[in-house]
């Protein structure tokens, strides 16, 4: 029977030889990613259940990274019970701050995902994973504590949605405003419960960290997992990350697979995109927004927080002054560390800009750069809903780290392709 | 009797349901107190125990918080009535034990402030206010008995013993 590479995966994990989309599964979990808002509520659960243990000790990554460093009492108290945990359960991979970062950025960063797999997490945007030829999706707590304890999890295997990424990527576009192109025509609840699968000669270009901005918004179409197919890119990316450099599995689409739908971008014709409050949904070409002043510029997040965006803004502010404020947030110390070598803080620096620890910070309007009423942000972050980055009467403008940093630079929504 | 306290808005998201400044705790009551608070500040107030929340497509988008359904459970409501749901506050509901009611049209039959009755098992809405029926098809078998169970967890539990 034909399958999607996202039943193959499945397929694998359940033990089955085929699975469908439709069917109900129990699937074995590979990687169990665990940070500082989810995690503790499904501790204190498996405590007052009785099942206080962890089914591998090997397969759980734990990264504080969303009110890290902690933002206040409160969220010192979320990292107590997390590192009072990590340490009791003897949890190998345990990023504790210096090394911890924002999940998303930091699992591939480290080597913790590889094809194949089954990776699931207690934080939406587990999807991004799925770059990397594997299965991965956001759980809440519950999904969690049961993953912890058992490593298995019940999934209704999903219908696919092909994606096909025609032609090539023009000058001063990038991957942020594919999927900002992608989810505005399916629209945020477009993919629901579905898989998102893409392909094409566009995807080729990419680096991972680009395919991972691309995935890493699957969940903003309302999809269970993006995918991506492995390639050389891939494997280059995973030699040089892996911790564990055993054999991998790569599954691949069979040409006669199911698709619920199939949708067609000729990615030559995208322009930069901004997606306007209160939706990830409601992109329109820099062209029909632009002069619309901003306040703030954030640059981070695990939508473009690595250190290919960095090099980009650096790029455009290369001896240039910011007009708005602006915050730099590098997604990990591994990140960190490389845009300090590489000369970056010192233009961040020179044009005015902030540069935060690596956290997830404003991005979810946690702290470090949170919005007051009436305040206007451009930020390379995937969500853009009333108050997401600060108060219910902000509002947040969602786009790629070059249109950011043109529009920091200009103080209102800027073409980037003037300064690159 | 439940009151319906109706948004005719999609994609409510769990932002609204429970922003993430609350998020420094997993207290049931205490994100209970700010339950809806960017969508409708005034929601808490008027809500009784039982009440349930009538909205569009896609409720829950968003965040995996399983904060969103501890806030809306800890508030006092029964059960959402959507026309859709958004795919993590689904499954976190259920694994709360949590019950959702999927309806095409109820968003449509039922006006703010209705008195509502709700038949779980044979899947019926009746608004005593204007005297409608709306019927829906209650969850999946596995759904119901994780719920049955009292949640996923305890559900494990039992199985595995
Ligand atoms: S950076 Fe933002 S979107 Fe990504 S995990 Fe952190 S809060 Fe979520």
């Amino acid at each position: 029977m034909a399958m999607t590479i996202t039943e193959k995966i499945l397929a694998r994990a359940s033990g089955k030889k085929t699975v469908k989309a439709g069917e109900l599964i129990n699937a074995k979990i590979d990687v169990v990613m665990c940070h500082d808002v989810t995690t503790p509520a499904a501790i204190s659960m498996l405590i007052e259940k009785g099942i206080d243990k962890v089914f591998d000790k090997n397969k759980i990554v734990v990264t504080p990274d969303h009110f890290q460093p902690a933002k206040d009492i409160k969220s010192a108290e979320l990292h107590k019970r997390l590192d009072e945990w990590a340490k009791r359960q003897k949890i190998k991979h345990y990023y504790k701050i210096g090394k911890a970062g924002v999940c998303h950025a930091l699992l591939p960063e480290q080597g913790h995902i590889r094809p194949g797999e089954v990776i699931v997490g207690g934080d939406s945007h587990t999807c991004t994973y799925g770059a990397f030829a594997a299965f991965s999706t956001g759980i809440g707590s519950t999904d969690l504590a049961a993953s912890i304890a058992t490593g298995e999890l019940w999934f209704r295997v999903p219908e696919s949605i092909k994606f096909i990424l025609n032609g090539k990527l023009p000058h001063g576009v990038y991957s942020k405003d594919v999927i900002l192109a992608v989810i505005t025509r399916i629209g945020v609840d477009g993919a629901l419960y579905k898989a998102m699968e893409f392909v094409g000669p566009a995807l080729k270009d990419m680096s991972m960290e680009a395919r991972m901005t691309i995935t890493n918004m699957a969940i903003e179409a309302g999809a269970k997992n993006g995918v991506i197919g492995f390639d050389s890119v891939t494997k280059k990316y995973l030699a040089a990350h892996l911790k564990d450099k055993k054999a991998y599995k790569v599954f691949e689409s069979d040409a006669d697979a199911e698709y619920s739908s199939v949708e067609e971008f000729d990615c030559a014709k995208i322009e930069p995109m901004v997606a306007m409050p209160h939706l990830p949904s409601n992109a329109v070409p820099i062209s029909k927004c632009k002069g619309m002043a901003m306040d703030q510029a954030y640059i981070g997040s695990c939508t473009n927080g690595r250190i290919e965006d960095l090099r980009i803004v650096a790029k455009i502010f290369k001896g240039k002054e910011v007009k708005i404020r602006t915050i730099i947030v590098p997604a990990t110390p591994v990140i960190w560390k490389q845009a300090d070598d590489e000369g970056l803080f010192d233009v961040f620096y020179k044009a005015g800009c902030v540069i935060s620890a690596p956290t997830c910070g404003a991005c979810l309007g946690g702290f470090m750069g949170i919005l007051a009423s009436g305040e206007k942000c451009i930020s390379t972050t995937n969500r853009n809903f009333v108050g997401r980055m600060g108060s219910p009467k902000s509002e947040v403008y969602l786009a790629s780290p070059a249109t950011a940093a043109a529009s920091a630079i200009e103080g209102k929504l800027t073409d980037p392709r003037r300064y690159i | 009797m439940s009151k319906a306290h109706v948004y005719k808005r999609d994609h409510i998201n769990t932002d609204e349901i429970i922003p993430a400044r609350y998020l420094n705790t997993d207290n049931e009551q205490e994100l209970a107190r700010h339950c809806m608070e960017d969508l409708d500040a005034g929601f808490v107030k008027k809500l009784n125990k039982g009440d349930v929340i009538v909205a569009g497509d896609d409720f829950g988008c968003g965040s995996s918080r399983e904060h969103a359904v501890w806030a809306i459970r800890g508030a006092g409501v029964a059960t959402v009535i959507a026309r859709t749901f958004a795919r993590i506050f689904y499954r976190n509901a259920i694994d709360c034990g949590f019950y959702l009611i999927e309806s095409k049209d109820a968003i449509e039959r039922i006006a703010d402030g209705d008195e509502v009755q709700i038949d779980y098992d044979k899947g019926i809405i009746e608004d005593k206010t204007n005297g409608q029926r709306i019927e829906f098809r209650p969850l999946p078998d596995f759904a119901l008995e994780i719920i049955k169970d009292g949640g996923l967890l305890e559900h494990i539990k039992k199985r595995k013993s």
